[in-house]
This record gives structure tokens, sequence and C-alpha cells, in this order.
């Protein structure tokens, strides 16, 4: 049995999942389900989002209704077959294991052999579903179908696509963003062995060749003129500068209770405090990369994208075809995070130029520096803070002011999802403040500045997690007060936080005494509808290194479908978190990005990697989402067991101990 | 003319001697389980075994490797036996899986110089392998498995 399932797989185990809810009301046999991904098809459409995309954490929870009710369904009409077939009463059959089987009479039929039958039935509607005390597999740790194809080599990535002629390109693009070719010298590159052509697309220059190492060899020897553009000068140290100054400004109002101004100055403490993240790269292992072969009358691709309509209408627009003659064949995306959920398609859209341009089939291929200098980048951000408590610690005021690029600024989904101003993806996590304050503004900056910026695994909420959660330990610590305890009490009203504060808080022994050196830091946030908190275990020695020691993490996504999935993505979350808190950073100078590789831009390495335990609430509330909840709560919990250890706060990321105050 | 042993193949190849390893097996023999991740060795996607060794292919030129014994991710079994496999779906390993040819390529290598690694074997061994999804956890637990199924059955 092949279930086609509309989500790409990018690590998420959708592959696994929806097969796994549909098998569970089809009583299928699940040795037999394997998955296959859907091409375009309006039929294939997000059921939240309408287009066919990957992203937002929704994969399972939005596709859960719709695959029980088709799994429902196909069980019914197969039922229906097989009673006609023996001419009985369907309600006197029952399904087990891919089979339909009328006990009265002892005869069984396999789901293969009634298939045909079944599919010219009409389905019924509505459909019975299964009482969820009765499910098999649907909230059980069941194997991954795509673990098989990803040890032996045989899953096929974008990056491993080949076909007759077809052949590999790099491109040149301007070192500066915004920039463009004035000239190009091509002679030499034309000259490598290997290299078939040079040709120029708007994003820059392609060197067309039998394989990507003499293409690469030919973009070496290219010889081009830039004009840089108005970005030329463009600098971190000045943009930090320049947000710094606009957050001494009223900012557009997210949210605002009570009288937060007034409140601060009766305060009998006040804290102020800033709080800085930089931009950020996906660094998915498997660079950007896509294949094209455009004919007269239609256009394939294969590649690993989150946007498959977009993709589809920008290849369409740009081969001068309709979108009905484009056909996308989703690959394995070695890793997504959302850089290939482009809403520009900027690297199908090129691989398309390039295509047309070269007059011959052609997999563009990025290099690790292309893919680090290639934006779309999670935007930097600037955070201000003030609080106010009273004499006896309680929090009575909370204003926070955040200066950064808007994501869906300029993009097709601004009209929809800007409301008077504000993106929410830059105030998710910050305009939502769970706690009980009385007294609480939050205000947003958009800034327009010429670096693409995209949605960074968990978004808004990866910077706005670190920011609230840091400032409200500078809080408890202001009030002379426990910083889960202090938490614990503003959560009154909301239990789900409350719950998994309690439940990382009791698995993580808080307050039990730990080696000497080691202390612990605690964060909660709810981000995509689900609710996690981090409790992380820290040692800093002598000089300024941060070790990790643990990290617990409780997770309430609600109902759920495959909890050893969820603890793969927990751990991966928590993992990704913690590479953007001890190194992540994206610099600029004269316009030009500064790392370029793994080595000055490094990832979390196994020998680097904590104990990470993962604790899921069990409950049946309705499922949220699992991919990116788990990145939010490391980067603070990580900062505030610092400042237990040391008494030192870092406010900026990546941790630098020679700047914590 | 460079000549190259394969996966057990003698294979005779007329490319440029500069040209690393990794895009001889990938664009001229099709060997496209051996990732691309960096191409400056410092991220492990692409490793492969010369004469038993771990090495990072991206940045080995082909005619380094001629007349020695290649294995890449396609040889280590023909049917997914090896106890690293065996072990890598048993604890449900990867996540997008880009990253874990290489790592079960430098898993191989220790299990075979350590039959019963510790963690800190593990971790020495595979910190050149970058995961960016984070697998780490399970990959630390299906190398102990491996031991396992390696001790129990006589392989590797």
């Amino acid at each position: 049995m092949t279930v086609i399932v509309n989500h790409s797989e990018m690590g998420q185990g959708v592959f696994t999942a929806l097969p796994m809810i549909l098998a569970e009301e089809l009583d299928a046999d699940w040795t037999k389900v394997r998955f296959e991904p859907a091409p375009v098809d309006p039929v294939y459409n997000h059921p939240v989002f309408g287009m066919q995309m990957t992203g937002g954490s929704t994969s399972t929870w939005s596709s859960f209704d719709q695959f029980r009710k088709a799994g429902a369904a196909a069980r019914a009409m197969l039922v229906a077959a097989a009673a006609q077939r023996w001419k009985v009463d369907p309600a006197a059959c029952r399904t087990e294991n891919g089979t339909v089987v009328h006990a009265p009479s002892n005869r069984r039929l396999s789901y293969g052999q009634l298939a045909e039958e079944a599919a010219r039935l009409t389905p019924p509607s509505p459909v019975a579903l299964k009482d969820p005390k009765d499910f098999k597999l649907i909230g059980r740790p069941v194997k991954r179908l795509d673990t098989p194809e990803k040890t032996n080599g045989k899953g096929v990535f974008g990056i491993d696509v080949t076909g007759p002629g077809m052949l590999t390109a790099v491109v040149a693009r301007s070192p500066v963003f915004g920039g463009r070719v004035k000239s190009v010298d091509a002679e030499r590159a034309k000259a490598v062995p290997g290299v078939r052509k040079v040709v120029q697309v708007p994003s820059g220059v392609a060197v067309v060749a039998d394989g990507f190492w003499p293409a690469r060899r030919g973009r070496e020897a290219l010889r081009i003129e830039w004009d840089e553009g108005p970005m030329a000068d463009f600098s971190t140290a000045r943009q930090r500068q320049q947000y710094a100054e606009q957050a001494r400004q009223p900012g557009l109002v997210a949210r605002k209770e009570g009288d937060p101004l007034s409140a601060l100055g009766s305060a009998a403490k006040k804290v102020e405090a800033v709080y800085e993240v930089p931009y950020l790269s996906h660094a998915m292992m498997e660079p950007l990369n896509c294949a094209v072969d455009l004919r007269a009358d239609g256009c394939e691709i294969w590649t690993g994208t989150q946007f498959q309509t977009m993709d589809r209408a920008t290849a369409a627009e740009v081969a001068g075809l309709k979108p009905e003659q484009v056909q996308i064949h989703t690959t394995l995306l070695g890793g997504g995070f959302g850089r290939r959920a482009t809403p520009t398609s900027d690297f199908v859209r090129e691989a398309v130029h390039v295509a047309k341009a070269a007059g011959a089939p052609v997999k563009v291929i990025w290099t690790r520096e292309d893919d680090m200098h290639g934006g779309y980048y999670r935007p930097a951000y600037y955070h201000a803070l003030a609080g106010g408590v009273d004499a006896s610690g309680n929090l009575l005021a909370w204003s926070h002011r955040i200066v950064g690029q808007s994501i869906l600024a300029g993009t097709p989904f601004e009209q929809a999802m800007v409301k008077n101003g504000i993106d929410d993806t830059a105030v998710e996590g910050a305009s939502d403040l769970p706690y009980a304050i009385p007294n609480l503004s939050v205000e947003y900056h958009p800034m327009k500045v010429g670096v693409p910026v995209l949605w960074w695994r968990s978004v808004g909420h990866s910077h706005t997690a670190f920011a609230t959660e840091c400032f409200l330990d500078e809080l408890a610590a202001a009030g002379g007060k426990d910083p889960f305890e202090l938490r614990r009490a503003l959560l009154a009203k909301a239990p789900r936080h409350k719950g998994v504060l309690e439940l990382a808080a009791e698995k993580a022994g808080w307050g039990k005494p730990l080696p000497a050196g080691r202390a612990r830091g605690i964060a909660v946030h709810a981000s995509f509808e689900s609710y996690t908190a981090q409790v992380a275990e820290v040692s800093v020695d002598g000089a300024g290194k941060v070790r990790v020691h643990r990290v617990v993490c409780a997770i309430d996504c609600g109902r759920y479908v495959n909890p050893g999935i969820i603890e793969a993505q927990t751990q991966g979350g928590a993992i990704f978190g913690l590479t953007a808190a001890l190194y992540g950073e994206l610099t600029f100078d004269q316009g030009r990005v500064q790392q370029s590789n793994f080595h000055d831009y490094p990832m979390l390495r196994i020998n680097e990697t904590p104990d990470i335990e993962v604790h899921i609430v069990q409950n049946d509330e309705k499922s949220g989402g699992v991919g990116e909840p788990g990145v939010p709560c490391t980067a603070p919990a990580v900062v505030n067991a610092i400042f237990a250890a040391t008494g030192k706060r870092v406010r900026r990321l990546p941790i630098r101990m020679s700047e914590a105050g | 003319m460079i000549s190259l042993i394969v996966n057990k193949r003698r294979v005779d190849l007329d490319v440029d001697p500069s040209t690393p390893l990794l895009w001889v097996l990938r664009d001229n023999l099709g060997l496209n389980g051996t990732k691309y991740g960096c191409g400056m060795a410092q991220c492990g996607a692409c490793t492969v075994h010369v004469d038993g060794q771990a090495v990072r292919s991206c940045v080995a030129p082909v005619s380094r490797a001629a007349g020695r014994e290649i294995t890449t991710i396609e040889g280590l079994s023909p049917d997914l036996s090896h106890p690293l496999q065996r072990a890598w779906i048993e604890v449900d390993v990867p996540q997008c899986g880009y990253c874990q040819s290489g790592q079960i390529m430098s898993a191989a290598v220790l299990l075979k110089e350590k039959p019963k690694p510790t963690d800190e074997d593990i971790d020495q061994a595979l910190t050149g392998n970058i995961c960016r999804c984070g697998t780490y956890p399970r990959i630390r637990r299906a190398v102990h498995r491996a031991a396992e199924l390696a001790a129990e059955g006589g392989r590797p």
C-alpha cells in the first residue's frame, strides 16, 4: 500500500506520521505500507494554508483529520466491495491487517484483491472514524519508514538527481546583496576542461559543465566586475547602532495592557536590559540545489522544496509556460528549517533561468559558501526591555521593544499576514507573553534592510523566547524570587505552560544539589500551538568556556501521533537551539558576509552534545506542532543557567562570557 | 587513466587527477550515497574508507586513491545487514538523513578498531561528522547497539 504524502520529508518524519494515520483507520498491514511524495496539484494543498507547502510545524496535525477520513473512507469502500462480491451485509464484515473478513462464512480477501472494485464505489459521507482508544498505531513509537534508504545511501536528495544529458552548473553571485554584473570575462573559465558553457542569468554568471568539479573550477576562473549597489558599505556594527537608536523611539503597538510607563515609575525596583541576536544561516547539511529539464512545451524540476505551489508558479513565469506545464518532483530534503520555503523561489527561479540560457537539462548546485552567502537569513533583532517589581518582588510592569526586519514585508503573504504594520513573525512569543503582569506593552519597529530574510526553525520564537525568558529571570533575581517559582506563580492561569514547566523542573530535579560548578536554568515557551519547557545544566570554566551537561525537555503538543519522532524532533530542536546559543552568528562588513563555511560558522558536534531527555505530556488537547517547538527554550535555559553558575548575564547571542555582565 | 578499486570492483577513469574523490564517486561512478556538505573536510558528509581508513573524500584528490581499496556506503553491505545499518534502523537514527552515510562510515572504522567503544570513543571518532538535525543522542545509542550486534553476529 502506497501513501502519497503531500508534505515534504525534511527529517521531521512526515513520511511516517501521515501513513500511520491513514493506515490506522484503514486497518492496513503496516509492514506493507510505503510512501511516495506527492506531485504538485491543488488536491495536495496544505489544508490550512491553501497551497502545497511544508512549514510552520503543521505537517502532521493539519493533515490529521484528512488522513483519518481518507483511511476510514477507503476501509468502508473495501468492505463494501467485499460484501458485494460475497453478497453479504457489509455490517457482518470486519477488517484486520489489510484484509476484509466475513467471519460467519470464514471468508477473507486482501485489500489488494479488492482495490479495483472498491475504487469504483462512491466514498461514504460522513465516514465513521475509530474510537481513539482502539488505536493500534497512533500514539506509539512506530519506526520510521524512511530509515532503510537513509542508511544505505539509496535515498535520493535533490543533489543526487541525474538524467540523460544533465549538466551541472554553479553560479557566481554578487558578493553584496542587490549587486549586479557589470562585466564578465569568461575566456579562462571556458578553457577549463569539462566546462560547456558560461551564461549570464539575472542572479549572476553560471558556469555549466559536465560535473560539479569542472563547473566550480570554471567559476574560479571567471573574471567578473560587480556593480555592488547600495548595500556595498553595509556593516553589522552600524546596523547595531542604528537599531539601538531606533529602540529609543516608540514603536508600533503589538500589545498593551494597563499603564506600563507609570507602573515602571512607581516600581520599587526597575530593571532595564538589551538583548541582541544576529543573522543566522539555516545551514542545512544539503546545500541548495535544483535540477531543471526545460523543453518548449514543458518543464520538469527535481528539488527538495518546502514550497511547491509558489515554486511551480515562479518556474512557469520564468519559462514562459503555464503552471500546469511545470512538474515538480519533490526529492528528499537534506534539511529544510525554512530555507527551502522561499516566497521568491530564489533557487528554483535561478535554476530555470540557467536551464533556459544553457539550452540543456541542468542541475544547479550551491557550494556551502554559496549557501551561507545566499541570504534568506533569520533576521538580526534588538530587544529593549524594562521591567519593574514591587517591594515583595511581584511583577508590576513589563515593557518590550523589538527592532528588526519583517520577514513577511514584500512577500505575497504581507497583505494577509501583516496587520497594522506588525509582522507577527517578528513579535510572536513576545506579544503573547503568558505571564500575568498587570502593566505590559510590546512594540515593534519594522526595519528595511537589503538583506534577504526568512523563517528559520521556530521563526520569531527563536529570538523572543531568548529575550523574554532571560529578562524574566533578571526580574526574578531583582525581586529575590526563585526563577521556577516566579514563573509558576505567574502562570497560574496558563495551565499548559505551567504543566510543562513543572514537568521539566521535576524531571530535572530543580532545587536539588548539583556537582560543584554546575547550575540549572529554566525556560518555558509556547510556539506553534505546543508548550515546551527546558532545564539546562551548565558549567563555565575559568577560560569562559561554557559546557552544557544536560537538557531536560518537556513538551505538550496535545494529542500526538508518534512519540518516537517527537523525542527525536525535540532533541534535535534543542541541539539546533544550542548551536545558535553557543556559535551562530553571521556578520557583515563592507556589504559582505564574513563567515563562509563550518570552520567559522560552527555547528554543535557530538562531543559537545549534552544528555537530552524528552518528556511528553499525555492529554487530549488539540494537536500542536513538533518540528520547531524544541528550539526556543534552549538558549534562555542555558543563559539562565550561566547566571545561576556565575552571577553573570549574557544578553547577546552567541554566548561570549567576555561580554557577560 | 586512473585505476580505483571501488566497493571491490576495479574501475578505470579518465579524469583530472586533482578532482576530489567525492566528485569522481558521484559524477563519474554514480555513487550518490556519499554526500557533499562543505568541500573542506569540516562536516564529514563525504566520509568513505580508503584502505580501511575514514577519509573525507571532498578534499582527497582522486590521484591519491589510485590503486587503493575504496569503500562507500553502497559497499558497506548489499542488504542493510551491517551491524551499524541494523542498529541505525532499530534505533531510528536518521532525520533528514543527509549526513548519515558519513556518520555510518566513520562509525564503521571506529567499530573495527574498538569493538566495544565508550561514549568518549564515539565522541572522538564522530566529532568530524556534523548532523544539523541533531541526531547525535541516537547516534551514540546506535553505535553501542551496533557493537552488541557485531559481538553477537561476528561482524564487522
